[in-house]
């Protein structure tokens, strides 16, 4: 076992002992307070509608966390909670499944990447951005035969836009983690 | 055993993400096929995450507010926003009895008035957005315990803003009119031509109107009521381009109502149709109550000249002339029945503008208080009674004199308001049987 292996089975045991003592309660105190974000801060910062807390938070939750199951689980629930505040003609679901489908590919590749990287983090978080919004598109179109714009440039322009909350976010998040552990 | 076990593993997760995700699909596609909307999750979301906003909100206005009123201008600002109320709800009365103003007839003006009552509103705040980035629509704090119900209009003294897409207890989700999904039915000032808005493609634009229809820059248009959801007559915008497309005109509009910018909106809890108004004539050049202009001065009525009249104002008006020249009144009891086939006898050239109606716009005048006086019909017209008019000694030199055409129900010429008004027209020298 070399050290960077060992580096490895590290962290990610930390990550999981920090994980188990997030508790049911504090997940939906998180995803509560993503949601009022996404929900009030375009009022407060109307050029804001781009932030996308909920989908950063299960990105983190997916990489934190190696077990594809609960981060699964995890992004149907923020999903879910999201598709229940959007406009009444939107049905409950597209959201969801997209969310699902994030946290379980971001907890598969957190099992081949070493995600206690930032840079990783980041590229992993762009990337998912883009799937995020591309899939939602897809579903919207495929799903339910609305014909919506798909900004190709404006989508990339706002992954960078998220990547750059996302840094500090996480660095926040990691920092209460290491607290928690303490 | 342990092979088995170890296999179903490596593959639960991928069992679990299929079932929770065809889980979903089916709900998703349940609540398309019956299009139903599942009300218990959206409430309980919105019942969570309401409450938060609302005192985040209040906590916002509250610092800021105390910061304004207590550094800056102490009590300038609440005096600021009950005057800011006040002039929106004139500004709502304002644009109610303009339109009222410009109805064709004084009578029926009056009578619509008195038989209908302002549309009903209900004052909100916006208290979020919703969480989908494309979509366009907004949450209220007022819900169904304040009378609120689905697909009821939300509009500012400015102009439409959406329709309300969802009610909860406590709170409202509306749908804005720049919304993808979201079309208004709205119909032209000038012309009336209808078509619909459509929002969805970032820029406002009205479909639906061939090349052929004349819309020009900086004309309003507003709501038709064809679409059931806002009462005809409110403001949407103006046109800031029209140009011929491909097979439709591309028209494009700039909405007066700022619908994502607004912060208190109106929520529409009985609307009332109203007539569209006659913008031809500015409002300060209409004439006031009880001061008919001058019989000779065709400026001050701001009568058109032909070429902007519509084909539908040219019938309108030879209707109107076939009606005078036959004695028919058009909506009284016992009146003759007019033959439209008889082509309309020339006008006389002496005519006086002042008192012909038929050519002004419909805005100008008929005020309110000042009955329209339309002129006689020819001497020698069909079906004319021997006995129906007499020039009054106060008549001026109208040659012939006009004739106050007035409905069932209106103020007779010997009372009220009328009176004023035979001063300077004329007045029937019999009674004519009803």
């Amino acid at each position: 076992m070399n050290e960077s292996s060992d580096h490895l089975l590290r962290s990610r045991r930390s990550s999981e002992s920090i994980f188990s003592r997030f508790q049911v309660v504090g997940l939906v105190v998180l995803t509560l307070i993503a949601i009022i974000s996404k929900f009030y801060l375009p009022r407060l910062i109307p050029s804001a509608v781009w932030l996308e807390v909920p989908l950063l938070l299960t990105i983190y939750f997916g990489l934190m966390r190696p077990d594809p199951v609960p981060a699964l689980l995890f992004g149907a629930f923020v999903g879910i909670s999201e598709d229940s505040l959007s406009p009444a003609n939107l049905p409950i679901g597209m959201y969801g499944i997209t969310k699902t489908l994030v946290g379980y590919f971001s907890a598969s590749v957190s099992q081949r990447f070493n995600v206690g990287n930032s840079l990783i983090r980041l590229i992993l978080c762009f990337f998912f951005y883009c799937f995020h919004a591309f899939f939602y598109w897809v579903m919207r179109r495929a799903l339910l035969g609305q014909i919506v714009p798909f900004d190709t440039q404006l989508t990339l322009l706002h992954g960078a836009f998220n990547i750059a909350v996302a840094l500090p976010l996480y660095l926040i998040l990691d920092r209460m983690k290491l607290s928690d552990e303490s | 055993m342990d092979a088995l076990f170890n296999r179903y593993r490596s593959y639960r997760s991928l069992v679990v993400l299929v079932v929770v995700v065809m889980a979903q699909v089916l709900y998703l596609a349940y609540q398309v096929k019956t299009g139903r909307d599942e009300r218990l999750i959206r409430v309980w979301a919105v019942s969570a995450v309401t409450p938060f906003s609302g005192i985040f909100e209040a906590i916002r206005h509250n610092t800021v507010g105390f910061l304004k009123d207590y550094f800056l201008l102490l009590d300038v600002r609440e005096q600021n926003g009950k005057l800011k109320s006040d002039n929106d709800k004139l500004r709502m009365e304002n644009v109610f009895y303009r339109n009222q103003l410009a109805t064709a007839e004084h009578a029926r003006a009056l009578t619509i008035f008195q038989a209908k009552t302002p549309s009903r509103t209900v004052a909100a705040r916006v208290i979020g957005d919703s969480t989908v980035s494309t979509a366009k629509a907004v949450f209220i704090d007022r819900g169904s315990t304040s009378n609120i119900e689905k697909g009821m209009a939300v509009v500012t003294p400015n102009g439409v803003v959406g329709k309300v897409a969802a009610v909860y207890p406590l709170a409202s989700q509306v749908l804005l009119v720049t919304d993808s999904t979201f079309k208004v039915g709205v119909e032209s000032q000038k012309g009336h031509i209808h078509g619909t808005l459509d929002c969805g493609s970032g820029h406002c634009v009205v479909e639906q109107i061939q090349n052929e229809e004349e819309v020009g820059v900086g004309e309003w248009f507003y709501t038709s009521g064809e679409d059931r959801i806002f009462p005809r007559g409110f403001p949407v915008g103006t046109v800031i381009s029209a140009q011929p497309g491909n097979g439709m005109k591309d028209v494009r509009l700039n909405l007066s109502g700022a619908p994502g910018g607004a912060e208190e909106v109106l929520v529409v809890l009985d609307g009332v149709h109203q007539p569209i108004p006659t913008g031809a004539v500015p409002e300060e050049k209409m004439a006031p109550p009880l001061q008919p202009p001058p019989p000779d001065d065709k400026e001050t009525t701001g009568v058109p000249s032909g070429p902007g009249q519509t084909e539908a104002d040219k019938t309108l008006q030879k209707y109107e002339q076939l009606g005078k020249e036959q004695e028919h009144i058009y909506g009284a009891i016992y009146s003759n029945m007019p033959n439209f086939n008889v082509k309309p006898a020339p006008k006389p050239p002496a005519a006086p503008a002042a008192t012909d109606s038929s050519n002004a716009p419909l805005g100008s005048a008929p005020v309110l208080g000042a009955p329209v006086a339309h002129p006689t019909a020819a001497p020698n017209a069909p079906g004319k009674p021997a006995t129906a008019l007499k020039p009054s000694t106060t008549t001026s030199t109208h040659a012939p004199g006009p004739k106050p055409v007035l409905p069932l129900g209106s103020p007779r010429p010997n009372g009220g308001a009328g009176k004023s008004v035979t001063q300077t027209s004329t007045e029937p020298a019999t009674t004519k049987p009803q």
